[in-house]
């Protein structure tokens, strides 16, 4: 076989991980490279370098080891039935490419997956042996993301977690049946297993350590998994539901939900149509309204049930309960205004401090909020109220934003 | 009328200063005009400022001046006032929150030429509303807070979309970028690139000011022009690769990416030039993709996948019983078998049996009926038990391999032996049978259940009714497979082929107690 040069390799493992809606760098504990030998800092807060035309971030080099895969999963591209062109870095390939992309400030760290060749536990090594080149020899300090190989050793994770800022393991799809039937290879059992062993790596060395102890290395501060939204016939409620049990029981950082998107060579098992993107949307939209406003997750959508595409999953909620509306904002409390259609947290947040001296105006609820447009049927201020138009029938048509268009 | 003049369009403290004093001098904001112009009196180099705050010209002429220029810059014509607050008693001492100082000093660096008035309005209303800040509501108090969420994004961008070139043949490696910031933010991003790149040396160079780090401080000097930066890195082809590859052209998504990434930012982005191609042709390549057919696995893949199924780890199935091994046959790909066959045909018999007797695979009428040895070697081996007092409503029957490998021949399926592959991958769900039913013993007919049950192949002929210990602590034992004594033609051998097999199972029985 032909060997590939770093370019060719470079391309066909990163469009092989595409797939992959991580892209987070954050929430790493801050460090910066003063007083070492390498380069790299994190700050908290992570930063996008660039956007791709799909608008979606790039901030790390997001790449597979290999898209060799001994498994056959059928959403996959690179199942080991699919005729995509394969290639393998070494670890060194993967280390250099990532200190000469961070060193020119185009990436805040690196994203690595990969295929599983051989055993879990081979390529589970040969990924921590990157993240341990990088950090030891190189004295990197940038971001680093693993995903974790579910079938590898739980002392390959652990160690795995000494290197990485995050780690992670998708789940995929959403239902266990779906799995069984789409990732035969893959055991639902076996990701749970694995993602509460790295809950309480996380907890156990994250502990805040007594005064005189000596002090654990760092480790991994989070996890997160991926959901593919449309390649089974799971509905919006059960993936959320999923989501939240998952949050529960795992402490997971973030679920990424990923709309199903044709791949080349796309396997026979699959659906034809691919959901819109707009339900992806949807389903972040109900995912932060359950870890930031206070939504249980039975509030948003019944299991069973789909999200409402044409509005976001608050003003539905809002549709629904019209009894509670509209609320005064300069007297209702902080978890009501958070349960109001078209005011964020931080908008919410503006107001309560804003009313301490003022009576706000719908003007004044604009210029903290950025628009009133979709709070407006919902709301009483100053010199405005909604009289009927709360429980009129045309509001709904009101709210529905302008249809988005699919490619297809 | 009063001139308050900055050092620099950034001069934060040279605007306290000034502010200071048209502060305490109770100058009302209208009356104040700010300006970095070196020298407002000399027309011939600086014309006046036009617009917002310009003021009419001979009315520049006549404004007092407040400097804030140092003091040894005796040509100029105004008051000079740094390193000169107000003599005490001269005015009350002004106390401002700590958050507007903040605000103050991220406001700034806002390209907007109304920034320095905003923010002297804000100080003079402080006086009678000590509280404003804390209204996010207030208009100039939203404004200040625009334009300095718009310099903490700019600070931002800068951060992201610096791209640095290593300057060829330079020991130690140094690199430098060019950027346009959208604020004058490039003394206060630095920090950051201090702290991130602390064992580079490098350079950002900005139109407005270059910041030089050389590993240990922080410098900076005037603005320069993009080509004293290098032209390009051998990097940005990689870099380009990647961006181009990590797309999925079946989610374009061009306003959100402009939305993040401001068309005003591209004209240094080494990965920026490839956008519109990209744009451009994701939409046939989306379709062509899903246009496709799915194409077939080639065949080194499929044999690679095929060994990996064979050498897979056994034992470690989590199958609770045999309900679940039933089940799992009916869908198991682990060899290719299942495609040409009609159904996998699990073990039949008690859920807890002494003896278990493997054969080698479903025949014809097992394949169609799902239940072991109901064909014809099927009935030579019930007339066989029956002669050895095996009841067979108490044994375990079951085949080293689950599903019926032939070929079709004519209206015919002819039997073909399994491969040790096939056996191999198949030894799945026969450990699983074991593990389930643990049987004390095992009896082996023909050589591809010896394979099974032994895991190496063993002469049957010169094996048969000898105990072997096996590894699960059953004892095995070998006999003929009856369908062997179907196929020999001389009669006599095959009598004795029929008795040694009744003779074997009359002691697997024994064994089994």
């Amino acid at each position: 076989m032909a060997v590939l040069d770093l370019k060719r390799k470079l391309a066909i493992l990163s469009d092989a991980a595409k797939y992959d809606a991580s892209c987070a760098s954050s929430g790493a504990q801050k460090r910066d490279s003063l007083g070492g030998k390498g380069v790299g800092s994190t700050e908290g807060m992570g930063i996008c370098h660039a956007y791709a035309p799909d608008g979606r971030c790039i901030s790390l080099l997001k790449i597979l080891l290999t898209n060799f895969c001994i498994y056959d999963c059928a959403y996959c591209i690179n199942r080991v039935s699919s005729n995509v062109a394969r290639a393998r870095f070494t670890v060194k390939e993967v280390v250099d490419l990532t200190l000469n992309f961070y060193k020119r400030n185009y990436i805040e760290g690196l994203f690595l997956s990969s295929g599983v060749i051989r055993t879990g536990d081979y390529t589970m090594e040969e990924m921590v042996r990157v993240a341990k080149s990088l950090r030891l020899d190189h004295d990197f300090r940038g971001y680093i993301h693993l995903k974790l190989i579910p079938e590898a050793s739980p002392e390959l994770a652990a160690e795995a977690g000494l290197y990485a800022d995050r780690v992670s393991i998708n789940v995929e799809l959403p239902g266990d049946e779906s799995l069984a039937i789409l990732a035969p290879e893959k055991d639902a059992a076996g990701i749970k297993k694995a993602m509460g062993r790295m809950r309480l790596h996380i907890e156990d060395r994250n502990a805040p350590v007594k005064a005189g102890r000596a002090k654990p290395r760092k480790f991994a501060t989070g996890q997160s998994t991926q959901l593919i939204v449309g390649a089974d016939a799971a509905k919006d409620g059960d993936i959320l539901a999923r989501s939240a049990a998952l949050y529960g029981s795992y402490q997971l950082k973030r679920v990424y939900y990923s709309a199903f998107s044709p791949i080349p060579d796309g396997s026979a098992r699959l659906p034809v149509i691919r959901p819109p993107l707009v339900r992806e949307h949807r389903l972040y939209q109900a995912d932060w309204l359950m870890r930031f406003y206070g939504f249980g997750q039975g509030e948003i959508v019944a299991p069973g049930e789909d999200l409402d595409l044409t509005v976001d999953p608050k003003t539905a909620w809002a549709l629904r309960h019209r009894g509670d509306f509209p609320v005064d904002v300069n007297t209702a409390d902080r978890e009501t205004l958070l349960r109001t259609p078209g005011l964020g947290a931080r908008g919410v947040d503006r107001i309560l401090q804003a009313r301490a001296q003022t009576r706000l105006t719908l003007d004044d609820v604009k210029r903290v909020c950025g628009s009133v447009k979709r709070a407006k049927p919902f709301i009483v201020t100053a010199d405005w109220t909604p009289g009927a138009a709360t429980d009129g029938e045309g509001l709904r048509a009101s709210l529905v934003a302008p249809q988005q268009l699919s490619l297809f | 009328m009063r001139v308050a003049r900055l050092e620099s369009e950034i001069d934060f403290d040279g605007w306290r200063v000034a502010a200071r004093v048209l502060r305490t001098e109770g100058v009302s904001p209208e009356a104040v005009v700010w300006t970095v112009e070196r020298d407002l009196f000399d027309q011939d180099l600086f014309p006046p400022p036009r617009g917002e705050g310009g003021g009419e010209a001979d009315g520049w002429g006549t404004v007092q001046g407040v400097s804030t220029a140092s003091p040894q810059d005796s040509s100029n014509p105004t008051r000079p006032l740094r390193g000169h607050p107000p003599h005490e008693g001269e005015g009350k001492i002004l106390t401002v929150p700590a958050a507007f100082i903040d605000l103050a000093q991220t406001v700034i660096l806002h390209r907007s030429p109304e920034r320095l008035a905003l923010l002297y309005r804000l100080l003079h209303r402080l006086e009678r509303q000590p509280r404003l800040l804390d209204n996010p509501a207030d208009a100039d108090v939203a404004k200040a807070r625009d334009m300095a969420k718009g310099v903490g994004r700019a600070i931002h961008k800068m951060h992201a979309f610096v791209r640095f070139r290593l300057v060829e043949d330079v020991t130690p490696e140094t690199y430098v970028a060019w950027f346009e910031p959208a604020h004058r933010v490039t003394e206060a991003a630095a920090p950051f690139f201090a702290r991130r790149f602390a064992n580079m040396n490098w350079s950002i160079l900005t139109p407005d000011a270059c910041v030089h780090w050389d590993g240990s401080t922080l410098t900076m000097s005037p603005g320069a022009d993009p080509a004293d930066a290098p032209s390009q890195d051998a990097q940005e082809e990689m870099w380009r690769t990647y961006y181009a590859s990590i797309f999925n052209p079946a989610r374009l998504n061009p306003a959100m990416m402009k939305q993040e990434m401001p068309k005003r930012y591209w004209r240094n982005l080494p990965e920026a030039a490839l956008i519109p191609d990209l744009i451009a042709k994701a939409q046939s390549r989306t379709e062509t993709m899903v246009a496709a057919q799915p194409t077939k696995p080639s065949d080194r893949v499929l044999k690679a996948a095929l060994k990996h199924a064979r050498d897979g780890s056994f034992g470690e199935s989590n199958l609770v019983n045999l309900e679940e091994v039933a089940a799992g046959i009916q869908v198991c790909r682990r060899c290719d078998l299942w495609r040409n066959a009609t159904q996998g045909v699990p073990g039949a018999g008690p859920a807890k049996a002494a003896l278990m007797i493997v054969g080698e695979q479903p025949g014809d009428q097992e394949d169609l009926q799902g239940i072991p040895f109901v064909g014809p070697a099927g009935q030579l081996l019930d007339r066989a038990m029956a002669e050895a007092g095996v009841p067979r409503d108490r044994v375990f029957v079951t085949n080293a391999v689950k599903h019926f490998k032939h070929e079709p021949r004519g209206k015919r399926r002819l039997h073909k032996t399994p491969d040790r592959g096939e056996v191999q991958a198949c030894r799945w769900w026969l450990d699983a049978e074991r593990r389930l039913v643990r049987p004390k013993v095992i009896l082996a007919l023909g050589a591809t259940a010896v394979q099974a049950v032994f895991g190496k192949a063993l002469p049957v002929g010169k094996t048969r009714g000898q105990r072997q210990a096996l590894d699960g602590g059953e004892q095995g034992l070998v006999s003929w497979h009856p369908s062997f004594m179907l196929r020999i033609p001389d009669p006599e051998a095959k009598d004795r082929a029929y008795a040694e097999l009744v003779e074997d199972l009359r002691q697997a029985w024994k064994l089994a107690g």
